[in-house]
């Protein structure tokens, strides 16, 4: 019980501590600079209460539960040694993950109203949001396909900047022939598919796949996951733009 | 009883992020490896943990945070707008001191940014340690934010910065350790996530609506593609010092001319 209690304490210290900048830099430009009260106080504190004891948890069960799925589920394949086993899941977990993200929904509710504003697409609710789902469609795709080609380049040891320096060569090249009203949508796509829960998994499947197979250093072969999955929703989004206009 | 219905939803809304993994994780654990995992038990749990605390941080935040920090971006941006049309880039510079404040702030208490940089740790053995990642990447945040800013204030194209990153980033990969590269690579996707994301759209939405001559929906785009691309630059930046640092500790691999 006693060690139960020291780490629990250590755990709400380590959250504290990560919240600290918050805390002070809005204290900070409320109080110093826009020289205002804080409106609801109470509500405030209880709000960052919930913040600690949920960023406690959230780490506890990081270290008991997510990492250590990823992982084995990682090894699993790798004593299955089925590559298209593998892929499909690579796929599926890329592709499930990033559908129905709350985040790329908005993103590309407002990339819509800004293709409608544009004369890109047609002014009317209909054509919006059927702009806004296959645009949905196309960043869930381009992230199955993102944990595919970095699964791949685990098992097959590629150096990884040459194909990151690829997608940058792309959406360099492709930047000037895409409608402009999607590059911002397109470059802003990238940040927003990597969910809080999907980057302890992924980053935990990686690192397990590059443990599971002889010759991978999980250092240099194991991270990168995460890389490829902001990248090629830009590439793709920004070919999306260029075939429909 | 508002408080109990923020609960509610944010319970519903983390569940339904979580549904498609859990579902994908099912069917190839049932369907395609047909083994039952070890330590099932203790990772149901921590699964559990890891719901019920993302469940609390978010509805913490939306209660404690998200609030003042939009209000606060709104705020500084009609504060810093002068009468004038003329539009000066250096009206602003409370706002960008702001946005690298608040990148800064709100990349430290990124939960998907904190898991990363446990890994890193443990993977590298100590070496690398997770809070000196966390900060190197939370400058990054901060440097891409804040120019971000200065880019919506003069209304300058996006893909000029951008593709000047890239260029940045790709001379650094040549000069860096291969073990660090795609590490630095992975941060720059982990940055914009839960905390970080709705505070500084907002500011990007502010800013572009209170400058004259901006429209908020071309131009409030684009401060996410910097808070990704930058902290790539100061990840690999801080493996560059400390690897140049543990060099000059070194004995015997001084640059000293006495030989």
């Amino acid at each position: 019980m006693g060690k139960f209690l020291r780490n629990l304490a250590k755990g709400i210290m380590g959250a504290v501590r990560d919240l600290a900048p918050i805390i002070l830099v809005i204290a900070f430009f409320q109080i110093v600079v826009l020289q205002q009260p804080f409106p609801n106080l109470g509500g405030v504190l209880v709000g960052l209460a919930c913040v600690i004891a949920g960023l406690t948890l959230f780490i506890q069960g990081l270290e008991s539960g997510l990492f250590p799925l990823g992982e084995e589920i990682a090894q699993e394949f790798a004593a299955k040694g089925s590559l298209p086993a593998l892929i499909a899941f690579a796929f599926c977990l890329g592709f499930g993950t990033t559908v129905a993200e709350p985040a790329l929904i908005a993103v590309a509710a407002e990339a819509a109203d800004v293709a409608s504003e544009a004369g890109a697409i047609l002014d009317s609710e209909s054509a919006r949001s059927e702009y806004a789902f296959n645009l949905r469609m196309v960043v869930a795709v381009s992230v199955g396909a993102a944990i595919v080609i970095g699964v791949v380049r685990i098992i097959k040891g590629w150096p990884i900047h040459w194909l990151i320096i690829g997608g940058y060569l792309a959406v360099t090249l492709m930047t000037p022939f895409a409608p402009e009203e999607i590059v911002g949508v397109a470059y802003d796509s990238g940040g927003v598919t990597t969910s809080t829960i999907t980057v302890p998994l992924v980053a935990a499947l990686g690192i397990g796949l590059s443990m599971a197979i002889k010759g991978r250093n999980p250092m240099i072969d194991g991270f990168g996951l995460i890389a490829f999955a902001s990248l090629t929703p830009l590439v793709f989004v920004l070919a999306y733009g260029m075939i429909l206009s | 009883m508002e408080f109990l219905s923020t609960l509610g939803n944010t319970s519903l809304s983390t569940l339904r992020d979580v549904a498609p993994i859990v579902a994908v994780l099912l069917f190839f654990q049932v369907v395609v490896l047909r083994r039952r995992l070890p330590n099932l038990r203790r990772i149901v749990r921590g699964f559990i943990y890891v719901l019920i605390g993302l469940t609390l941080f978010l509805i913490g935040l939306e209660q404690a945070l998200f609030p003042i920090g939009e209000t606060m971006a709104k705020q500084l941006t009609a504060v810093s707008a002068t009468a004038s049309n003329e539009v000066r880039w250096d009206d602003y510079l409370l706002v960008y001191a702001f946005a690298a404040a608040i990148g800064f702030a709100t990349t430290v208490a990124e939960p998907a940014l904190i898991s990363v940089s446990m890994k890193a740790e443990e993977v590298s053995g100590g070496s690398l340690k997770a809070r000196g990642l966390r900060i190197a990447v939370a400058v990054g945040v901060a440097i891409g934010v804040s120019l971000g800013c200065f880019r919506i204030v003069t209304g300058t194209p996006l893909p000029w910065y951008i593709i000047a990153a890239y260029v940045i980033v790709i001379l650094q990969t040549f000069r860096s350790a291969r073990s660090i590269v795609p590490l630095a690579y992975d941060s720059g996707g982990v940055t914009t996530s839960t905390v970080t994301v709705p505070v500084v759209a907002a500011l990007g939405l502010g800013l572009a609506s209170s400058v004259p001559g901006r429209s908020p929906l071309i131009d409030g785009f684009g401060l996410i593609a910097f808070a990704s691309v930058f902290p790539i630059m100061s990840v690999l930046g801080y493996a560059m010092i400390a690897s140049w640092r543990a060099r000059r500790r070194e004995p015997g691999r001084t640059d000293s001319p006495r030989s």
